[in-house]
């Protein structure tokens, strides 16, 4: 289906295109250090102010009444008892909310609150605006509803059975089908039954959630005159939040500012509307009185937008050296309620899993469904962890059967770099190899695996992933990114952004490029970033973007006013102008370095000599570099990182407790611009995957009405610092000619392969196949008992000398 | 965030203050506020006043008295877990102190508060919204049913405080105060299986103290905790062990045995059914054998704590086992 040598063409032109004279080699001052992030000192010291710190004069405070059936009709709403309470301003129902809005622009499948039906427990039915809390939760109790109650679905499979009622209001497919997707590379069916070894699975990934320690919080206020309504939210996606707004509340977007206080975590569950926004937007237009509104805990649960469970069957061949012939998938995903990204989610779950290992032919069917759950979406790692725990596991079976070393395995596979994908995806630079190497040699792979006694193990596995995508959401031909940059007389810049920092550091990635470029310390810049009056559009903090989309149009910019500078400088010491460089506050002639003035001199003789110095960057994406089908854009990114997890674990094979003792993790993110924030961001992500491989289980309790299994941090348990294995962080750099220095991503690749890493190693350490997630205890001692009875019976050999048999009296 | 409901809050003193406090009907004590203050807002009580006793300084000694140690209720676990009296004279206690919930809960949570701990059950504590979506809540709640044994008219909510079986395998003691007459009672029948009301203190009472009958021959007791976070969490599975021993050594032999769990329903359980240990030496692997199968014969956990039951029980097979044999070495 994917012409693949059309897709072999065209990198080296595109570096021809980016070679200028700026890209002559220098020095770097900034890039490649470690910094300070540039909001560390006020978050440590607890000053920083996020959304709920927020407090306006005369601010009313909104509470959410939910849901409490999984599935019913709305036949009444009487809001009048709350509307007539004292010291409540207004009311608002689904009604206000006509205008369906979705974060996809082909999927607009929900309302700000539920206008003639709930879809799950926890589903918003009214909001009201009231003088404090208490008031407000007590106007909601006082808000009367009638349901018809409905049957409820809490399985995919069971959602798509053709008499099911159909969930989700404004579907047009019916049967709670949600999106289907099918796409064929080659003959996978020959080629796998042809195969010298055929690898098959099922395997059920159960949902997670993001758990980020901030809840969700909105705060809106409508200026007296000019009637703008400015809305500051916990967001990640400050421009897509703007767009819905409009067209939900019916204004014109120059009516309407969104900004972005400082986050407190987000991990994709901050990265489309919810009902808060829309909900203190209406009441503080009704009102003329400041809103906001602060979730629970519990409300987190409910707006949910995490992981997909996803059930999954994998065939895969192999020829008897090991390579892949071939890979077949058929996916169950379970959407929620909602469609949120899932059209996304659903071709993520198959586009995403070609490389790092060559497919020679391919098949992904994937089906989402609507269920009476909260609505699941992105989650770090978007639509592609799932499959890549799947293909992991598949990889080490195949590795057990041939008798190679799973490492050796992964190498004959890999796909190299500056090739497309058997799906047409165009990969770039290529780390793979390396980051293998680094953790094999690092762990001692080689010496320590054939040595590890029964119950102990080690744990391989790889995968890589997008450094944004090379389409916007919604189509349009503009850039994917701008920054504008103001430097004055003063000796300082201002960096304007759209991106959203939610703490992953993109704040800090602006200042360090601009500081490499420009020669000022990081803080003479002030970065100023998701403030919709303030900024140039960004279309925010997803699929990994901001590094390489917003960095290089920062580039562009800083680039620019360092040509001006320079330019300046060069022409009152009357030298070229490549002789001059900026580093340390200083404007220095290369060659003389005794010459060098201070920055806010050779600022000033650029501002005479220019005027006013500000110039804007922006960046693109390349538009050639995905299959030429259905879908085919899906996926395609500027540039891929290249992730491998080595886990080293310690099983009990009493209690089936998994003690991780171990995860060396070596990430190939192109080039690393800050690199403690690089560093953090593999020890966060594996520490993510760690979580969901071991504990966590985002479920509703089909057996109780659909009630959540437990809406706080207390029963949805997430690892705590005591918990967390030691991470060893390395870096591998295989600079990607459309990153900003070479950069790739860096936030969300090394989550993926930790989860698998973790299962291999189980089975390394007892011989048994966790295809499910979580591997709780109970499902490793089931494990264990199963193939413990299977060895007594004869039917299988030990797994591995137990060094300590005799110690254990079990 | 999840509101309180609005209370007053008194601050007295003095334990006589205290206690006269503590007669408005429906006043409930704050020390550490660790459990209560979740329970308010999840609206399980909703009490006119609070009688706190961070000023009753009187509540915050350790001492060694008339034979036993003596910890103030008010003492925090922190407290309780690093006190050098405490690591004497009960290193199983200080050990349990030092293991429930997080640092942060134990520098603020007492061990009268532990004592005291509301019963936990995966249908109670959860907000009211929840309890309404559920179904209207269940016996320990606003409703008349219970979900974790179906047509159960008693409610079996999971004793989970850590350091309970620890107190009740020592032959701890409590001083209660506020009644018709101070009086001390028992650990061991502190405790009722009834989750709504699951100990003898009346509401108007006041635990002021916990003694510890200091050991007339030479012991070894441990804790036992299983949790699936190694911090935060209640326990799923907990039992405390003591053995009384002939000599000070792993080879003692042993004189006297009580093994202890918890979270199975309101009530701590005394393990029967143990004199087969009775003139064994403590590192005989029968003994840990013996206890090990006891527990698990006569300790059946319920679907109450959010962990499956059939696992917690296979689990304090493993761990009492263990635990014997951590004691023997």
């Amino acid at each position: 289906m994917a012409d693949r040598d059309a897709m072999d063409e065209g990198v080296s032109s595109e570096e021809a295109a980016r070679n200028d004279e700026d890209s002559t080699p220098r020095e770097a001052w900034q890039i490649g250090t470690s910094h300070r992030k540039v909001d560390a000192m006020e978050r440590m010291r607890g000053v920083t102010r996020y959304t709920d710190d927020l407090k306006l004069p005369g601010m009313l405070h909104c509470k959410i009444k939910r849901s409490p059936h999984a599935h019913a009709n709305i036949v009444s709403l009487d809001t009048s008892k709350a509307m007539a309470m004292e010291g409540v301003f207004g009311v608002v129902t689904g009604k206000d909310f006509p205008e369906p809005y979705g974060v996809i622009p082909w999927t607009p499948d929900e309302n700000a609150l539920c206008v003639e039906k709930v879809c799950h427990v926890g589903d918003g039915i009214a909001a009201v605006a009231a003088v404090d809390e208490d008031t407000a939760n007590a106007a909601i109790d006082a808000i009367e509803v009638e349901y018809e109650v409905l049957p409820a679905y809490y399985d995919p499979q069971e959602a798509l059975a053709e008499d099911a009622v159909s969930i989700n209001p404004w579907s047009r497919k019916g049967n709670n089908l949600s999106k289907d997707v099918v796409l064929e590379f080659g003959d996978p069916d020959a080629a796998i039954a042809g195969a010298e070894l055929i690898v098959q699975g099922d395997y059920h990934f159960e949902g997670t959630t993001h758990a980020a320690i901030e809840p969700h919080c909105a705060v809106a206020s409508v200026e007296p005159g000019s009637g703008v309504l400015t809305v500051w939210s916990a967001t990640q996606v400050s421009h897509y939040l703007h767009r819905e707004l409009a067209k939900v509340l019916k204004l014109a977007a120059h009516r309407i500012r969104v900004i972005q206080p400082p986050l407190g975590g987000a991990f994709g569950g901050k990265s489309e509307p919810f009902d808060l926004e829309f909900c203190v937007a209406k009441l503080a237009m009704m009102t003329g009185r400041p809103v906001k509104c602060l979730y629970t805990r519990e409300e987190v649960f409910y707006s949910h937008r995490g992981r997909h469970p996803m059930k999954m069957n994998y065939k895969t061949g192999f020829t008897k050296d090991g390579k892949i012939t071939g890979v077949a998938s058929r996916t169950f995903l379970d959407g929620g309620a909602y469609s949120s990204f899932g059209l996304v989610t659903t071709y993520y779950s198959g586009q995403l899993l070609c490389a790092p290992y060559d497919f020679p032919t391919y098949r992904f069917h994937s089906t989402r469904a609507y269920t009476n759950k909260p609505a699941c979406g992105p989650k770090r790692g978007h639509g592609s962890v799932q499959p890549r725990f799947a293909m992991e596991i598949q990889l080490d079976k195949a590795a057990v059967e041939l008798g190679l070393d799973p490492i050796e395995l992964r190498r004959r596979n890999e796909i190299g770099s500056n090739r497309a994908t058997v799906n047409g995806l165009m990969v770039g630079s290529n780390g793979f190899l390396d980051c293998l190497a680094s953790v094999e040699r690092r762990s001692e792979w080689t010496s320590r695996r054939a040595t590890l006694g029964y119950g102990r193990g080690l744990g391989i596995a790889g995968s890589t992933y997008i450094s944004g995508t090379n389409y916007p959401i919604y189509p349009n031909e503009m850039p994917q990114a701008a920054v504008q940059i103001c430097l004055d007389r003063s000796g300082r810049a201002r960096v304007f952004s759209g991106a959203n920092d939610i703490g992953q550091g993109s704040n800090t990635m602006l200042a360090v490029i601009t500081s490499e470029e420009l020669g000022l310390p990081l803080e003479d810049i002030r970065v100023l970033s998701a403030d919709s009056d303030l900024c140039p559009v960004d279309l925010g903090a997803y699929s990994s973007r901001i590094t390489l989309m917003v960095g290089n149009a920062c580039l562009d910019a800083a680039k620019k006013l360092r040509r001006k500078v320079c330019g300046a400088v060069a022409k009152r010491w009357e030298v070229p102008r490549k002789r001059v460089t900026l580093a340390g506050r200083r404007a220095i002639d290369i060659e003389d370095p005794e010459r060098n003035v201070p920055l806010a001199e050779a600022f000033q003789w650029a501002e005479a000599d220019h005027g006013l110095l500000g110039e804007t960057g922006s960046y693109n994406t390349p538009k050639d570099r995905h299959g030429s089908y259905r879908g085919g854009t899906i996926g395609a990114s500027p540039a891929y990182s290249f992730t491998a997890h080595l886990a080293e674990v310690n099983v009990d094979d009493e209690t089936g407790v998994v003690n991780v003792e171990r995860i060396w993790c070596a990430h190939d993110c192109g080039r690393a611009l800050s690199r403690k924030i690089v560093e953090g961001q593999i020890e966060g992500s594996s520490y993510m995957g760690f979580g969901e491989a071991l504990m966590e289980e985002h479920l509703v309790d089909a057996a109780h009405s659909g009630v959540h299994a437990g809406p706080s941090l207390l029963d949805y348990r997430i690892p705590t610092s005591v918990d967390t294995p030691d991470i060893e962080a390395i870096i591998v750099e295989a600079p990607d000619a459309q990153g900003p220095y070479g950069a790739k991503e860096a936030g969300e690749g090394p989550l993926h392969s930790s989860i698998p890493a973790i299962a291999n190693a189980i089975y390394d350490a007892v011989g048994v196949r966790l295809d499910r997630l979580p591997f709780s205890p109970p499902r490793v001692l089931a494990a264990i008992e199963d193939r413990k009875a299977r060895e007594a019976s004869g039917e299988l050999a030990p797994h591995k000398d137990s060094p300590d048999d005799e110690k254990r009296s079990a | 965030m999840l509101r309180l409901p609005q209370f007053g809050i008194e601050t007295p003193s003095t334990v006589e203050d205290a206690v006269r406090l503590l007669k408005t009907p429906g006043a409930r004590v704050v020390a550490g506020g660790t459990d209560i203050l979740p329970n308010l807002k999840h609206l399980l009580d909703t009490p006119p006043v609070l009688v706190s006793l961070a000023a009753v300084s009187a509540l915050r000694e350790v001492k060694v008295e008339e034979g036993a140690l003596l910890i103030g209720a008010a003492v925090t676990l922190t407290e309780v877990s690093e006190h050098p009296l405490v690591r004497e004279h009960a290193p199983s206690l200080a050990q349990a102190a030092g293991l429930v919930a997080g640092p942060l809960h134990r520098n603020m949570g007492t061990l009268g508060g532990n004592v005291n701990l509301d019963v936990r059950c995966r249908y109670v504590n959860q907000t009211k919204f929840w309890r309404d979506a559920l179904g209207g809540g269940c016996l320990k709640s606003e409703g008349n049913v219970c979900f974790v044994v179906p047509k159960g008219r008693n409610c079996v909510a999971a004793l989970s405080a850590d350091t309970v079986p620890v107190l009740v395998s020592l032959d701890a003691t409590f001083d209660l105060v506020g009644g018709e007459t101070p009086r001390t009672t028992d650990a061991q029948d502190y405790y009722r299986a009834d989750g709504i009301h699951h100990i003898v203190k009346e509401p108007e009472e006041l635990m002021i103290a916990v003694r510890i009958p200091l050991a007339q021959s030479p012991r070894r007791a441990t804790y036992t905790k299983w949790s699936v976070r190694q911090s935060i969490d209640f326990p799923l599975v907990s039992a405390a062990l003591r053995f009384d021993l002939e000599t000070d050594s792993p080879h003692g032999v042993v004189t006297a045995v009580k093994v202890v769990v918890g979270v199975l329903n309101p009530r701590p359980r005394v393990v029967g059914k143990l004199d087969d240990v009775l003139g064994k030496k403590l590192s005989d692997p029968a003994v840990a054998r013996i206890v090990s199968e006891a527990v698990h014969k006569q300790c059946k956990p319920l679907e109450n704590v959010p962990y499956e039951a059939p696992y917690r029980r296979s689990m304090l097979k493993v761990l009492t086992r263990r635990a014997v044999e951590g004691l023997s070495q």
